[in-house]
């Protein structure tokens, strides 16, 4: 089941368009990440997404329903990108004050609060103010306020700007123990090593528009280059390296990389090797990392643009 | 609603709940009181004029009686050698008066250390002409009981309305002035306060982390009402305050200067009595609820759009300062206007100045003490209030527009044309 589904949602400014037409779903549970340079609407279409905005045109379907943000709002969870809490307030005054503006009661926050600050082993910081702590102890702090309130959907803008490696290790087992809980992640960064790591999906924006859309496995999948490295114990001598199966991309110091050919299969490149008496140490397929995908796909939507 | 209140509480005990305010809540009183005594106080000290006369006319001898503040005494010397002395003496003056002609008056000589002080100067001078004046009226064959006879002191005793009420425009002049600039103060000091908090959470970009909980106009509200809470609590305590300073320390204040001053009692009785006429001339039962209407509407009413305007700047603390401009000149038009009111409570200026919702609290306040209906007619004060609301529901609806779409817009600096699109842009 899909939590969200967005069709043909549009936005736009006197001067451009920030989100042009674009669609996707988002099914229960997974975490979804959201991907694109700057400007290139993810903000506006966020914004959309927790009820900030009215879209100009389309339609958000939250839960199977027409998204209503009147009601809806205290089932999203939002950090923005650019976050801030009020720097005068304590950190536990301020805990409580968003968790009632999310709708729970005084005494349902005083139990998260006591819950999530144990757990992130902050309840020492509760009587001083914000403008007190680190800025990295100030995002536990906002991650926090963001998810007390148990979100269906939780909306996380850049989550580890700022954090130290422990710190960040400490969120990301967060969100991933809240998707297996079963709340739904939207997830956008930059940070594209993260993006692998964490998300089960993506879409990609530029320009207002989307770009692409699909499970991360997949899209790894669908933009390869049929690209193999392998492994050797010695250098074979360019006269063994003769074959139809494959051509040689680029020498390692023990090994190669190589590009199959049309028609030939894996084991023909092993074959190749074995035939030849050369002991193979490894031999694995090299996809591209989503970065690489990214900056391609973006280069190619900018030039179309131009073209256009 | 509920949440609008969360809002409301929040704003209100975060400012309640600072140092500064308690700090302020009671010291502007103390400040205030200190104003109205502490030159009652330097005045009675003890840095009189002690003026060393000397009289070679012969016409002044036991014809300059002390005064407050002046002592003159008579003394026989020469000039020339006394103005070298008369310090060391005591005296801080010398007057010298040379023989003279009734119908040519001499210069009069004043030795002193420094500059006369210019209210001396004018007593001294009144005080001699007096004598002169006397002198030749002596001459001329004027008998003085006569002219004191033929001089007249009217008093005009103004019984205003069907009611023939007894009232004091002096006393309405200065309860006008008070109420009027009181107003003022609350809308510049009040607005800034709301325009600072929408600042802190844009800069702060605290305000995209509450817009995914509330709506922004929740939000706008919900401080504006806070900060009028605020307000209100501090006008309470005062009036507290005033209440017991009244009833307390007055009296007291009245005791005690006449056991000090002895001869001045029946004039520190008398003075005590003529405040508590002058109180009772005003008509405290139109005037509070009105101060507290004018006070509410006034500040809601400039409150949205200083809100609108802290939603506008960016880091750059000069954009407050010129975007501020615009809100800020109607107030203090409005004070302009009052203190023409206050003199003249119905010129068309102030009429129309109190019906005008920009500068109507204000100048209003100054109007109401000269008396409802006599001064300012039922349909006038009617029509400025419901003026005044129509304005703030008015400026609302502005502001949380202008604020709905400000409070998201980071980095690039706004031109008033695109403010006025986001007002007129359907939501």
């Amino acid at each position: 089941m899909n939590v969200l589904e967005l069709q043909h949602l549009k936005k736009y400014y006197a001067t451009h368009k920030a989100v042009d037409d674009i669609s996707f779903s988002i099914p229960k549970g997974s975490i979804f990440g959201l991907l694109g340079p700057n400007g290139a609407g993810k903000t506006t279409l966020l914004r959309m997404i927790t009820g900030i905005f009215y879209p100009d045109a389309g339609e958000i379907l939250f839960d199977g329903r027409p998204f209503d943000p009147r009601n809806d709002i205290q089932y999203i969870g939002y950090m923005p990108e650019e976050r801030g809490l009020y720097k005068k307030m304590k950190v536990g005054e301020q805990a409580m004050y968003l968790a009632q503006l999310k709708g729970l009661s005084t005494q349902e926050a005083r139990q998260k609060i006591d819950y999530w600050f144990n757990r992130f082993d902050i309840t020492s910081w509760s009587n001083k103010k914000i403008e007190e702590l680190s800025k990295g102890m100030q995002q536990k702090v906002q991650f926090i306020s963001t998810i007390m309130h148990q979100p269906k959907l939780l909306i996380l803008d850049e989550p580890f700007s700022g954090l130290d490696p422990i710190n960040s290790q400490l969120i990301q087992d967060e969100i991933f123990q809240l998707a297996k809980s079963g709340t739904t992640i939207i997830f956008s960064t930059h940070r594209m090593e993260q993006v692998e790591e964490i998300c089960d999906h993506i879409v990609l924006v530029n320009k207002g528009k989307k770009v692409l859309d699909g499970p991360v496995k997949q899209i790894r999948q669908d933009f390869k280059h049929h690209l193999y490295r392998i492994g050797l114990d010695e250098m074979p001598n360019p006269a063994q390296m003769a074959t139809y199966h494959f051509t040689i991309v680029k020498n390692h110091e023990k090994g190669f990389t190589v590009k199959i050919n049309e028609h030939s299969s894996t084991n023909d490149i092993l074959a190749h090797f074995i035939n030849q008496g050369i002991q193979i140490n490894y031999f694995e397929e090299i996809l591209p990392t989503i970065h690489e995908v990214f900056i391609q796909q973006v280069k190619t939507t900018d030039m179309e643009a131009v073209a256009n | 609603m509920n949440k609008i209140w969360i809002i409301i509480k929040r704003e209100f005990l975060t400012r309640v709940r600072k140092k500064s305010f308690i700090v302020t809540t009671l010291l502007l009183p103390i400040f205030f009181a200190a104003m109205i005594i502490l030159p009652g106080v330097f005045i009675s000290s003890d840095n009189d004029e002690k003026v060393a006369v000397i009289d070679e006319s012969g016409y002044f001898a036991g014809k300059l009686p002390d005064e407050k503040g002046i002592h003159y005494t008579f003394v026989d010397a020469k000039v020339d050698t006394f103005k070298k002395s008369y310090r060391n003496q005591g005296y801080t003056g010398l007057l010298h008066i040379p023989k003279l002609d009734l119908n040519r008056l001499p210069a009069f000589v004043y030795y002193s250390k420094g500059q006369m002080p210019f209210s001396l100067r004018g007593s001294m001078e009144k005080r001699l002409e007096s004598v002169v004046e006397d002198k030749r009226m002596e001459a001329a064959g004027i008998d003085k009981s006569k002219l004191e006879d033929i001089r007249a002191d009217i008093n005009i005793e103004n019984l205003a309305g069907e009611a023939e009420k007894k009232g004091s425009s002096t006393v309405a002049y200065i309860v006008g002035w008070v109420a009027g600039f009181l107003i003022y103060i609350v809308l510049l000091v009040f607005g800034m306060m709301v325009m600072r908090g929408v600042m802190e959470e844009k800069t702060n970009r605290i305000a995209e982390v509450m817009v995914s909980s509330v709506k922004p106009f929740q939000l706008m509200m919900g401080k504006i009402v806070g900060i009028a809470g605020v307000g209100l609590l501090q006008f309470i305590i005062w009036t507290g305050i005033m209440i017991l300073l009244n009833t307390l320390l007055l009296p007291l204040l009245g005791g005690d200067t006449e056991v000090a001053a002895g001869t001045q009692m029946s004039g520190s009785a008398k003075f005590t009595e003529q405040i508590a006429l002058a109180m009772a001339s005003i008509d405290w039962f139109t005037l509070l609820p009105l101060f507290l209407f004018y006070f509410l509407g006034g500040y809601l009413f400039y409150a949205a759009l200083f809100a609108a305007v802290g939603s506008l700047v960016n880091e750059d603390p000069n954009d407050a300062q010129s975007l501020t401009f615009p809100i800020t000149l109607p107030i203090i038009v409005a004070i302009i206007i009052m203190i023409q009111a206050v003199v003249n409570p119905t010129s068309p200026l102030a009429v129309w100045g109190s019906i005008i919702p920009f500068t109507s609290p204000v100048v209003m306040m100054a109007r109401i003490p000269y008396g409802v209906p006599g001064t300012v007619p039922y349909w006038q004060l009617g029509l400025s209030m419901v003026s005044l609301i129509a304005g703030f529901l008015g400026t609302t609806w502005v502001a949380a527009k202008i604020y709905r779409t400000g409070i998201l817009m980071y980095g690039k600096k706004v031109t008033l044309g695109e403010v006025g699109k986001w007002i007129f842009k359907k939501s």
